[in-house]
């Protein structure tokens, strides 16, 4: 009687399981560097809407295979795809966030924001060219900065990585040495330093090695009191990195013009604009399995990009305009079926 | 008549042990197909990388992702590199921990260290790793490697010259040269070192262990030394199965994985220096592998490394057997 009554108990248990298993559907993956954005949308969602999201921070090389294997409902990648591409794989992409890189150093004196780059010297540091912190060329535009004689530790990604994919981008634009050497790519032939796993690994390089420099989505420099620099942007000025840089390049991107929402948003125009911004995107089918779920993800969307973002500016990224919101909303309603 | 007794045996076994005993054929022979399987399915999806490279690939140092160039000579090379450090440091330490163990300490003290020796044995790999990223490494950096590249590599630089001199050839022992940033082959070397001691202790410590005492006790009564003991009975009666716990260690520091990708720096380099960061065959798979499945180039030519990584653990089994069998003959020894 027991036994039966415990059997009985465990097969409502495992098919309420079962249940709320087919109920949660939408799920993505990709990239880590807006991942700790979509997390807290996430989790405010479910507690305003009842409704849930998952989302695995898997990298945006992992985050394109796994849409492209059709294990999840949405990808998220750092790296815009070609129109053609996505034409191919009958996907269409949005940008969801925008942020900011930031080259990262620990030398013991120097704080955050004080020293200052210039393109090239950023160029020739991660080409190896410029070897020393006591280098003629970095001393040039850090006047009263005590750089001291010692080796440069160079730490970049050892995983494949969008973050990488938008600084060797930059990289590539500002250095024909860099252009015609490593090129840009989400994983490259690093010419010289160390590599850590993920946004994360970076920072914990940097923070753990004197005399280092590493480049990380700045909400890990600013959230780890690392010491991110300033960088000498387009118009010859230095900035700072904050939101009021970062909006400044994000302002100069002409979403209108670009076929399949491209966009690459380093080395921007404008004297106050931060130099190495990314947008980040979200890959969905046109043609959707489940109109179910293909409802609820863009519900999220539609919600993130209205409701987003006071939690996005909390963690230093910029929100998209309104008028590119209302662009892909344009977009969901034409191809998305 | 002797068959006849063996068959009539057979004939009434109950039919629930011919079950249970093709049950474990099974079970058993699944391990030899798992084996062949996966070398199948690594050699299958290697051959774009093996048409591409050939056999270039093993000794090509390049690793370019952007134009598809791939070596896997600074992975091998990191490999043999970590694990040589790691078994120069871990053999002759565990030979010590296991001798004073078994011949030398109190009953209750060794008692206390075997079990303290088996709960490290237990910790997972990914928490040395972290350790050593953030304990050791800056460990490292400031007190080790200074030491090493100011007061060791000058000695070595002469060394370099003299021999020169003396013989005519030019060499350099760049071993310790370049300023240390705490992550490097060394560092990985000695944590492995580190998460290999606690099972070659182990099982040498066992191996002394089940020397009989009747034999022992006859040697130390006709006189000898403890040394004498332990060289002339203990390590003949045990060479098997030291050499079991060593060959146990070296496949583990081989394929060791997380604790080396957190302090080894991940660079597709060779260097002569152990201060330089490098990567190794596991190393590479674990970090890169998330980008590469995307590239069908760039997959394949991680699960060549695959390959490469699971024929060198066979061939080292292959030859520890062999060496094993030809020790056996000549010690003659009962384990």
């Amino acid at each position: 009687m027991r036994l039966k009554g415990m059997m009985s108990a465990a097969i409502g248990a495992v098919s309420i399981l079962v249940l709320s298993q087919g109920a949660q559907a939408v799920n993505g993956a990709g990239a880590s560097f807006p991942a700790p954005c979509y997390q807290k949308w996430m989790a405010e969602y479910a507690k305003l809407k009842k409704e849930k999201i998952n989302y695995q921070s898997v990298g945006s090389g992992a985050g394109i295979a796994q849409i492209r294997a059709k294990t999840v409902n949405f990808g998220a990648s750092d790296e815009p795809l070609k129109a053609d591409v996505l034409d191919k794989d009958g996907m269409i992409q949005f940008p969801m966030l925008m942020g900011g890189i930031v080259p990262i150093v620990n030398i013991p004196g120097v704080k955050p924001g004080q020293m200052k780059l210039t393109s090239d010297v950023l160029a020739d540091i991660f080409l190896g060219k410029i070897k020393s912190w006591s280098d003629a060329r970095i001393a040039a535009v850090n006047e009263g900065l005590a750089l001291p004689d010692e080796e440069i530790t160079v730490v970049h990604r050892a995983d494949g990585s969008g973050t990488t994919w938008n600084f060797t981008n930059y990289l590539s634009k500002i250095s024909k040495d860099w252009e015609a050497g490593p090129g840009c790519g989400k994983t490259v032939a690093w010419p010289t330093g160390l590599g850590g796993a993920q946004n994360a690994g970076v920072a914990q390089l940097v923070k753990k090695t004197k005399f280092s420099i590493g480049y990380v989505e700045s909400a890990y420099a600013f959230e780890n009191n690392l010491s991110y620099t300033q960088l000498q942007n387009a118009a010859g000025k230095f900035v700072q990195p904050n939101t009021k840089s970062f909006q400044a390049a994000a302002a100069n991107a002409d979403w209108k013009n670009a076929p399949g929402l491209y966009m690459v948003l380093t080395n921007q125009p404008g004297d106050e604009s931060w130099p190495i911004m990314a947008a980040t995107y979200i890959l969905i089918y046109k043609n959707q399995p489940n109109a179910e779920d293909a409802k609820k993800m863009l519900a999220f969307f539609d919600w993130a990009y209205s409701n987003g973002g006071p939690i996005a500016e909390k963690l230093k990224y910029v929100p998209m305009p309104e008028n590119v919101a209302n662009m892909v909303r344009e977009i969901w309603k034409n191809s998305v079926k | 008549m002797k068959l006849d007794s063996k068959k009539s045996a057979k004939n009434s076994k109950n039919p629930g042990d011919e079950a249970f005993k093709i049950i474990c054929m099974v079970s058993a022979s699944f391990i030899i197909l798992m084996l062949i399987l996966l070398f199948i399915e690594l050699f299958h999806h290697s051959m774009p990388s093996i048409r591409k490279f050939g056999f270039g690939f093993l000794w090509s140092t390049g690793w370019d992702p952007v134009r598809q160039d791939f070596g896997a000579f600074p992975s091998i090379f990191g490999t043999v590199l970590t694990t040589v450090v790691a078994m120069l440091i871990a053999v002759p330490t565990s030979f010590v921990i296991a001798l004073f163990l078994v011949e030398l300490s109190h009953p209750i003290f060794g008692k206390v260290v075997g079990e303290a020796l088996d709960l490290l044995a237990a910790i997972p790999s990914i928490i040395y790793g972290m350790w050593g990223l953030f304990v050791f490494a800056p460990f490292m950096q400031d007190h080790v490697q200074p030491f090493l590249s100011k007061k060791i590599q000058p000695f070595l630089d002469s060394a370099a010259a003299f021999i020169g001199r003396a013989t005519g050839i030019e060499i350099g022992l760049p071993f310790f040269s370049g300023s240390g940033m705490g992550i490097g082959v060394m560092t990985a070397g000695l944590i492995l070192a580190l998460m290999i001691l606690p099972f070659t202790s182990a099982i040498i410590r066992d191996v002394f262990k089940m020397v009989p005492s009747v034999v022992k006790e006859s040697a130390y009564g006709v006189g000898s030394t403890t040394w004498e003991v332990t060289y002339n009975v203990t390590l003949r009666y045990g060479m098997q199965g030291i050499l079991g716990g060593i060959f146990l260690g070296l496949g583990r520091a081989i394929g060791e994985t997380m604790a080396v990708t957190f302090v080894i720096g991940n660079a597709q380099k060779v260097s002569m220096s152990l201060l330089a960061p490098g990567t190794t065959i596991a190393s590479t798979l674990a970090s890169q592998f998330s980008e590469a499945v995307s590239q069908p180039l760039f997959k394949s030519v991680l699960l060549e490394l695959g390959l490469i990584l699971f024929l060198v653990s066979f061939v080292i089994q292959i030859l520890a057997q062999l060496w094993l069998n030809r020790v056996r003959k000549s010690a003659g020894g009962g384990l």
